[in-house]
C-alpha cells in the first residue's frame, strides 16, 4: 500500500536564470506504508532535494507526487504536510533555539495545537523514544553533550507523531555506539507505530542493518531501487553512484575473486564470520 | 532577486582589463570620475565616451551585459533627466500643460543622463572585471599611507575579506534553518507584527548562536596560524605593475588633462 507515489519528478532550482540547476531528473518511486527505505548517493545527487518535497517544503517543477492522501500540486496541502511528515535535517541540534530542552521539543507539537497535559505527555514520550533521560528535559541544551542534543532535536520531530519520518544522516558526527542507539530506537518506534521511515545515509552498512529497500541516486537520477541485499551485491551500481559497499559485501566479493564463494552475502561482520567459519570447519552451523 | 546579471557581480575572463593590476584600475577610475563630471563641451564628451567605449571593448564582455545590468536603474536615470529638464530655467521650447521645457533644460537633462550613464558603466567595468578580493587588496594598498595616521586600514581590509567569504555561507545556513523550523510548523508569514516578531525567535536565536560559534572558531584558527591584528602580511598573488597598467593610468591622466584644459580655456560649452 503505497503512501508515497512519485511519478517523473523533476526539480529545477532558479529556472530561467544563470544559476539554473536541475537537481532531480525524472524520478519515479513508490514507498509503501510502514517500510524503511534507505536513500543513498554522493553529495549533490539530489537526496535532500527529493525528501524536501515529501514534507511540502518544495513543489515539483514537473511530474506528479502524491504523499499520503494528497497531491503536492495543492499548495494548501503542502503547507499542512509538515504535521504528518517529519523531516529531521542533518545536524538537527543546530536548530535548537530554546534555553530549555522541554520547550524546544514542545515547539513542534505546540504548533499542531497540542497543549496542557496532553502536550506534557507527548514531550515526555518523545524524549523517552529518542533515548533522552527524563531529567534532561529541564536542562539547558547548551550544557548537554552533542549526542544528547542530537537526541533532543530528534525528539522534537518525533513529538509530532508523524506518519512518515525522514531522517537525513541521523548519525552524522556521532560515535558508532550512539549512532547505533539512535537508529535502533527509530526502528523500534517504527515497529510500534507503523511509521514509514526514509533514511538518508552514506553508510551502506546502516542500510543493510535497518532498511528494507535501498534507492540509489546519482546526479539527480534514480539509478536503482530494490531490496537492500540485492542492490548491495551490485558493486558496479554502487561505484557509479560514488558509494563504497559495506565491508562485508566487499569482503565477499574479494573472497569470490580468490575462488572462495560464501553461501550467501552477509550484511554484517558477525554473519560473515559465521559463514567463513562454516566453510573452514565443515559441520559448524552458520 | 536573481534575475539576469546583477550589478556589481564579478564575471570571470582573461581580457586585458581583467588582467590589469586592480590598483591601476581603481586609480584610473578615480581619475576618470572628475573627467566625466567636468566634461561639458562636445569635444570632451566625445573624448570621454570614446575612452569608455574602448575600455568596455577591452573588457571582453558583450555590450549587452552592460545594458542589462543597468536595466533596474533606468527609471532612476529617466527620472533624473525629466527633473533636470523641467526645472532648468530658460526660454520655453515645448509646453506640456502647466509645465515648460526649455532648450537649456533638455541639454542639461541630456548631459546629466550621459554623466550618470557613463559613471554606471565605469563602475560596472571595474566590478565585472575585478574580484572582490582584488578590490579590497587594491583599496588596502591605496589607503596604506593612512596607517601612519593610525587608521586601521589592514584590519578593515581583513574584515571586508572575511565578510565576503562568509556572507554566502551564512545565507545558506539561514535558508537551511528556515526550512528546518518550517518543518516543525514555524510560520513566518502570518499574524500581526507582534506575533511575527515573536515567531522569529526559532530562526534568529540559532542563527546568531551559530554565527558566534563560527566567529569564535575562526578567531582561534587564525591565532593558531600566528595571525596578529594589524601586522603586515604577504599575499599569495603579489600585485605587480606592468606596462599596461602605467599606460592605462597615463591615458586617463591625459584624458583628465584634456577635459580640464578645455574647461579652463572656456571652449564652447554644451551646458554647464
Amino acid at each position: 500500500m503505497p503512501c508515497i507515489e512519485i511519478e517523473n519528478l523533476t526539480h529545477t532550482y532558479f529556472p530561467g536564470t544563470p544559476l539554473e540547476t536541475t537537481a532531480l531528473r525524472d524520478i519515479s518511486l513508490l514507498v509503501d506504508r510502514g517500510e524503511t527505505l534507505a536513500l543513498a548517493g554522493a553529495t549533490g545527487s539530489g537526496k535532500s532535494t527529493l525528501v524536501r518535497h515529501l514534507n511540502g517544503l518544495l513543489a515539483p517543477t514537473s511530474g506528479r507526487v502524491r504523499v499520503l492522501d494528497g497531491d503536492l500540486a495543492d499548495k494548501n496541502f503542502r503547507r499542512r504536510l509538515w504535521r504528518r511528515v517529519g523531516l529531521v535535517f542533518q545536524f538537527p541540534e543546530r536548530q535548537i533555539f530554546s534555553g530549555m530542552v522541554y520547550e524546544d521539543i514542545a515547539f513542534g507539537p505546540r504548533n499542531t495545537g497540542l497543549a496542557g497535559p496532553a502536550l506534557r505527555d507527548r514531550v515526555s514520550w518523545a524524549a523517552e523514544a529518542a533515548g533522552l533521560p527524563e531529567e534532561l528535559l529541564y536542562a539547558d541544551p547548551a550544557e548537554l553533550s552533542g549526542g544528547m542534543r542530537r537526541r533532543a532535536a530528534i525528539a522534537g520531530v518525533l513529538a509530532m507523531r508523524p506518519e512518515i519520518l525522514i531522517l537525513d544522516e541521523p548519525g552524522a558526527g556521532l560515535e558508532p555506539a550512539a549512532r547505533e542507539n539512535i537508529l535502533r530506537r527509530i526502528i523500534e518506534l517504527q515497529a510500534e507505530q507503523g511509521t514509514t521511515v526514509i533514511l538518508i545515509t552514506h553508510h551502506l552498512a546502516d542500510a543493510a542493518l535497518y532498511a528494507d529497500r535501498l534507492a540509489l541516486l546519482e546526479k539527480g537520477r534514480l539509478t536503482a531501487v530494490g531490496p537492500v541485499a540485492e542492490i548491495l551485491s551490485r558493486p558496479d551500481l554502487l561505484d557509479t553512484a560514488g558509494l563504497e559497499p559495506p565491508f562485508t559485501v566487499e569482503l565477499t566479493r574479494r573472497l569470490a575473486a580468490a575462488g572462495i564463494t560464501l553461501p550467501e552475502t552477509p550484511l554484517v561482520p558477525i554473519e560473515a564470520a559465521k559463514l567463513i567459519a562454516s566453510l573452514l570447519v565443515p559441520g559448524v552451523a552458520s | 532577486m536573481l534575475s539576469g546579471i546583477t550589478m556589481g557581480q564579478y564575471l570571470p575572463g582573461r581580457s586585458p582589463v581583467h588582467r590589469m593590476d586592480p590598483r591601476a584600475k581603481l586609480a584610473a577610475a578615480a581619475l576618470a570620475v572628475p573627467a566625466v563630471l567636468y566634461s561639458s563641451t562636445w569635444m570632451t564628451i566625445a573624448a570621454v565616451t570614446i575612452w569608455l567605449a574602448a575600455v568596455a571593448g577591452l573588457s571582453g564582455l558583450r555590450p549587452g551585459i552592460y545594458w542589462r545590468s543597468m536595466r533596474p536603474l533606468w527609471i532612476l536615470l529617466l527620472l533624473s533627466f525629466v527633473v533636470q529638464a523641467l526645472f532648468t530655467p530658460g526660454e520655453p521650447l515645448i509646453n506640456i500643460g502647466p509645465v515648460d521645457i526649455s532648450e537649456p533644460g533638455l541639454l542639461q537633462g541630456a548631459l546629466l543622463l550621459w554623466r550618470l550613464g557613463i559613471l554606471l558603466v565605469l563602475a560596472s567595468v571595474i566590478t565585472f572585471t575585478t574580484t572582490p578580493l582584488q578590490l579590497t587588496g587594491a583599496l588596502e594598498w591605496l589607503l596604506s599611507p593612512l596607517i601612519r595616521l593610525k587608521v586601521p586600514v589592514r584590519e578593515m581590509a581583513m574584515i571586508i575579506n572575511m565578510a565576503l567569504r562568509f556572507v554566502p555561507t551564512l545565507f545558506d545556513e539561514a535558508r537551511l534553518l528556515l526550512m528546518a523550523q518550517q518543518s516543525r510548523g514555524a510560520d513566518f508569514t502570518s499574524g500581526g507584527i507582534r506575533e511575527r516578531v515573536r515567531g522569529l525567535a526559532p530562526f534568529m536565536v540559532p542563527l546568531l548562536t551559530n554565527i558566534f560559534r563560527r566567529a569564535d572558531d575562526l578567531a582561534l584558527a587564525m591565532e593558531l596560524r600566528c595571525y596578529q591584528v594589524g601586522a603586515p602580511r604577504s599575499r599569495m598573488n603579489e600585485l605587480h605593475f606592468a606596462a599596461a597598467d602605467f599606460a592605462a593610468v597615463a591615458v586617463t591622466v591625459l584624458l583628465l588633462a584634456f577635459v580640464l584644459g578645455c574647461r579652463v580655456l572656456q571652449v564652447a560649452k554644451v551646458a554647464s
